[in-house]
């Protein structure tokens, strides 16, 4: 028990210091703009009053350590800084978004994940049959594709054609649970045909690998069904990979929204990243890169440490 | 290699392969080939197709890249009163767009992708086999590199940097070549350790020698693989980043950015729009079909080396 403590503290510190060095490196990137921020806010009208009186403005005239430390301090109380575009609180903008975005990754995580290991399972179980085959065509395809042709694809069939679903997912903090729900069905559904692909195939992977094990041929020559086998005796030693696979999916999916949210016009941060930019508002785009990386470190350090909790034989390395 | 006791760095030129040798080569290559499964055929077919439209661009088509040939929006000729595939939102042909798109979309992908593996093959090579505190300083820069995601990274120093296109290629280049060093660094551990490698470092050899003439040759199957699945990342990222437009710019024809430009017509339930996005899917599942074959052949193509 002490040394599972110890390996997940471990951890922890290993992914705290990540987290430093990531925030570092945004900050830093920053640094290495020619000239520097107040010159490309003004462009041509900079006079050197004006860069000057900015650059108080913004604190650039403090040395570089100093301003890390106080956007890090700031950060922690929840204040981004100011937008350059139009003067906004960062935090205002972030807020509503980040949680669009999460309900967006939500919906989409609840329906892939039961799916994509029903359906690896079933791969597994009727392996090698036409079944298994077609599944690996189809996903093999879904993974080579970009993101916004499944998406106009969908919109063509099920919104165009068929009228079932907005091709615009619009929502507003007004609008009611269900609607909201009704509403991302489709981004949702381009999400989840994009992770279902990878999920399945290391569900399947790692059963199949399983099933070569002797304690799953001694079950064999016990002469127990198939399907037996697999739920009692293979699924209950495959969760930590399966686990992991799917807590790295998740991660993939904060991530992955961003050209989703751009084709559906869906008001998440990936939308606000990419509109920011465009503009080349830096702060913003810093804001919404450390949030999106530091979701993905946290989540990678979740799988992480389950497959560490879920494994015994990592609690013993020989 | 009997009279390398003088330690030069660099390459002999006599031991180029005498042409009998090379011919035999070529046949067992054919061979191979004819034995190929349909789905390596036809991905090598499309990879083919691709290059030819690639390179005949001009040839293949009467109108000039960003020439204005019509009003905006005409039909495909599937429809009525349509001609070719009608124009884009600004008059533009559609199929000259399509066709040079090949050519830059294609062209800028592939030069991407050779830049990261450069990069990232050099530096992981160079960290399996001089050990020590330079591969520990390389790793953990990849590590950090990679804790975030690529995407986000590479939208983050666009805005620093601007969008051009030498500035997309470096950009992607250096953040692909991470997953480069990964794999090559991986695979020349195991070939740094053998009993070959040992004997050029006591007969004297460069660093640079050693590289290229002992390591390079026995890593070449994986990295040759993992070259065809970079280039598809490399290649819907382009054209994912495009499609945003924060990649190529316009006037200059790619096929991310024609999604984006021509994306109004799908709700008027027209596929035009479609066509360049259904071009990229078709060359990433071609070159992954390939992969897949090449990756069973690999074992068998590393004996005739």
């Amino acid at each position: 028990m002490f040394k599972l403590i110890k390996l997940v503290a471990q951890r922890l510190a290993l992914g705290l210091l990540v987290l430093f060095a990531v925030s570092l490196i945004i900050f830093l990137g920053v640094e290495l703009l020619p000239g520097d921020l107040c010159q490309e806010i003004q462009g041509q009208a900079a006079t050197e009053e004006t860069v000057a009186v900015c650059r108080a403005e913004l604190g650039l005239d403090k040395p570089a350590p100093i301003r890390y430390l106080d956007w890090l301090t700031n950060i922690a109380q929840g204040d981004f800084g100011k937008s350059l575009a139009n003067q906004r609180q960062i935090s205002e903008l972030i807020g509503v978004r980040f949680s669009n975005t999460l309900f967006l990754a939500l919906v989409a995580a609840v329906i892939s994940v039961p799916l994509a290991v029903i359906l690896g399972l079933l791969a597994a179980l009727y392996r090698n049959t036409w079944y298994d085959r077609t599944v690996n065509v189809v996903t093999l395809s879904s993974i080579s594709t970009p993101e916004f042709f499944v998406a106009y694809i969908l919109i063509l069939f099920l919104s165009v054609q068929l009228g079932w679903f907005p091709s615009l997912s619009n929502v507003s903090p007004e609008t009611d649970f269900w609607d909201r729900v009704y509403r991302v069905v489709l981004p949702a559904m381009t999400l989840t045909l994009v992770v279902v692909a990878h999920m399945m195939r290391m569900t399947r992977a790692s059963i199949i690998n399983l099933m070569a094990s002797p304690y799953i041929e001694m079950a064999n020559l016990k002469g127990m069904s198939r399907s037996r086998i697999i739920l009692h005796h293979a699924l209950p030693n495959a969760w930590a990979p399966i686990v992991n696979v799917i807590v790295i999916n998740l991660a993939y999916l904060i991530v992955g929204v961003v050209v989703v949210e751009v084709v559906f016009v869906y008001p998440g941060l990936g939308q606000l990243i990419v509109d920011s930019v465009r503009t080349r508002d830096i702060p913003v785009v810093q804001a919404c890169s450390l949030i999106f990386a530091a979701t993905y470190v946290l989540l990678n350090l979740t799988a992480d440490i389950l497959s560490i909790v879920t494994n015994p034989r990592l609690l013993h390395p020989k | 290699m009997n009279e390398t006791t003088e330690s030069t760095v660099g390459h002999s030129t006599d031991a180029a392969p005498p042409p009998p040798r090379r011919d035999r080569k070529l046949a067992d290559a054919w061979r191979e080939l004819k034995k190929a499964p349909l789905s390596a055929k036809i991905g090598l077919l499309i990879i083919v197709a691709y290059v030819f439209v690639a390179i005949f661009a001009p040839v293949l088509t009467q109108y000039g890249e960003s020439e204005i040939v019509g009003s905006e929006y005409e039909p495909a000729f599937w429809l009525e009163g349509g001609a070719r595939l009608g124009t884009d939102n600004l008059g533009r042909d559609m199929l000259t767009r399509l066709l040079y798109g090949a050519r830059n979309t294609v062209g800028i992908a592939f030069i991407t992708t050779c830049l990261a593996f450069l990069i990232g093959g050099i530096g992981g090579i160079l960290a399996a086999s001089l050990g020590e505190w330079v591969d520990q300083f390389m790793s953990r820069i990849v590590d950090v590199l990679m804790a975030i995601p690529a995407l986000i990274f590479s939208l983050l120093l666009l805005t620093i940097f601007g969008t051009s296109i030498p500035v997309l290629i470096v950009i992607i280049a250096v953040l692909d070549s991470t997953r480069v060093f990964r794999l090559a660094r991986a695979v020349s551990l195991n070939v740094v350790v053998l009993d070959f490698v040992e004997a050029a470092k006591l007969r004297g050899e460069g660093i640079g020698w050693i590289t290229i003439r002992e390591i390079l040759p026995n890593i070449m199957p994986p990295l040759v693989a993992e070259f065809g699945l970079r280039f598809c990342f490399v290649f819907l990222t382009i054209a994912a980043l495009s499609f945003l437009g924060l990649g190529i710019q316009p006037p200059t024809a790619d096929w991310g950015s024609m999604v984006r430009d021509n994306a109004t017509l799908i709700t008027y339930g027209d596929i035009t729009p479609l066509l360049p996005a259904a071009a990229i899917a078709l060359l990433t599942i071609g070159v992954n079909f390939v992969v897949d074959w090449f990756l069973h052949k690999t074992s068998g193509l590393r004996d005739e080396q």
